[in-house]
């Protein structure tokens, strides 16, 4: 390991994830590879010089020299929007990676896994679902996933589809959709409890989201038992964008 | 707006100084002595700078202000830092 640079990226594809959210594939020259969990920083530099950046996390497992990202647009944010919105086929960026080492699952790893997303803080725990896909590893994971209501789940087709070894419980908080019996609301002990894994089996716990959401999970997940030092967070803060 | 992130937030900067990635490594707070990965750090920021405090008991534990050509680290809230290297 060594100093890292920044590097240029160039967007090779876009697909909306939902009206706000738009996942990215950079090609990254040179690209060493990552960690699933792992971020990145973003770069923009305007015509006068005037520089902006930001991290975010990779939503999916190294591929070669492509680097993927889910960016949600932060109102009055100065680069989401731009990745948002304004970023076409064919420009480039400027990325700085991988970062982090803290927060990652490793594809050896063959502890229970529990992840706890909150709104746009799926994005590394999909990179992690992928990567224990793509390594085919057989740790047990369980995913819950809250969100204010249906229209904002990312990665909704591919979280539907069969996963062996994956379960993926949706805890909505404003409105639920109609066959959902749970009613709209905030995380709760009860949903850890039914939906995670027992303190005994010692699952490796990953929590990422608001930081009040990240708060409030954490704490629920102690209160069940669970070791601090298996309990992972990561907080995406309001500010920036 | 005191709304704060993480230690993680911190990866990207701290790699512009250090061949490892010190968010892993395990800090110690000079005010309460509480020890923890630096990811689990409350981060305020980016400008002026990032500042790093303790979640037992709020002290500041590092800063850093990157400016022109230079990055400045403030260790001053750190007993010491252990660091995982791959043997």
């Amino acid at each position: 390991m060594r100093r890292l640079t920044w590097r240029p990226a160039e967007l090779v594809a876009a697909a909306a994830e939902t009206a706000s959210a738009r996942t990215l594939r950079f090609r990254v020259p040179g690209w060493p590879g990552h960690l699933a969990g792992q971020h990145v920083d973003v770069r923009l530099t305007a015509e006068d010089g005037y520089t902006a950046q930001r991290s975010y996390s990779m939503a999916a497992p190294a591929d070669g020299d492509l680097v993927e990202l889910t960016v949600e647009t932060v109102t009055d944010g100065e680069v989401s929007p731009y990745l948002v919105e304004e970023l076409r086929v064919g420009d480039q960026v400027e990325l700085r990676g991988p970062v982090g080492g803290w927060f990652v699952w490793r594809p050896e790893s063959t502890a229970p896994v529990l992840l706890v997303g909150g709104g746009s803080g799926i994005v590394p725990l999909m990179s992690m679902i992928r990567a224990r896909r793509q390594a085919g590893s057989r740790a047990p994971f369980r995913l819950l996933y809250s969100l204010r209501d249906p229209d904002r789940r990312y990665y909704a087709d591919e979280l539907r589809r069969p996963d062996p070894g994956l379960d993926v419980t949706y805890l909505y908080t404003r409105s639920a959709p109609e066959h959902v019996s749970r009613p709209a609301r905030r995380i709760m002990l009860d949903d850890l409890a039914e939906g995670g894994w027992p303190a005994s089996f010692e699952p490796d716990c990953y929590v990422c989201g608001p930081t009040g959401f990240v708060e409030a999970a954490a704490d629920l997940l102690l209160a069940l038992g669970h070791a601090p030092e298996r309990i992972r967070t990561e907080r995406f803060g309001p500010t920036g964008g | 707006m005191t709304e704060h992130l993480d230690g993680n937030a911190l990866a990207g900067p701290l790699s512009e100084i250090f061949a490892v990635d010190v968010t892993s490594a395990t800090g110690r707070c000079v005010s309460c002595g509480l020890a923890g990965p630096v990811a689990s750090l409350r981060v305020y920021g980016p400008d002026p700078g990032l500042v790093a405090r303790c979640p037992g008991c709020e002290e500041v534990v590092l800063r850093l202000v990157r400016g022109p050509g230079t990055a400045w680290l403030d260790l001053r809230g750190t007993v010491s830092l252990r660091v995982n290297l791959p043997e």
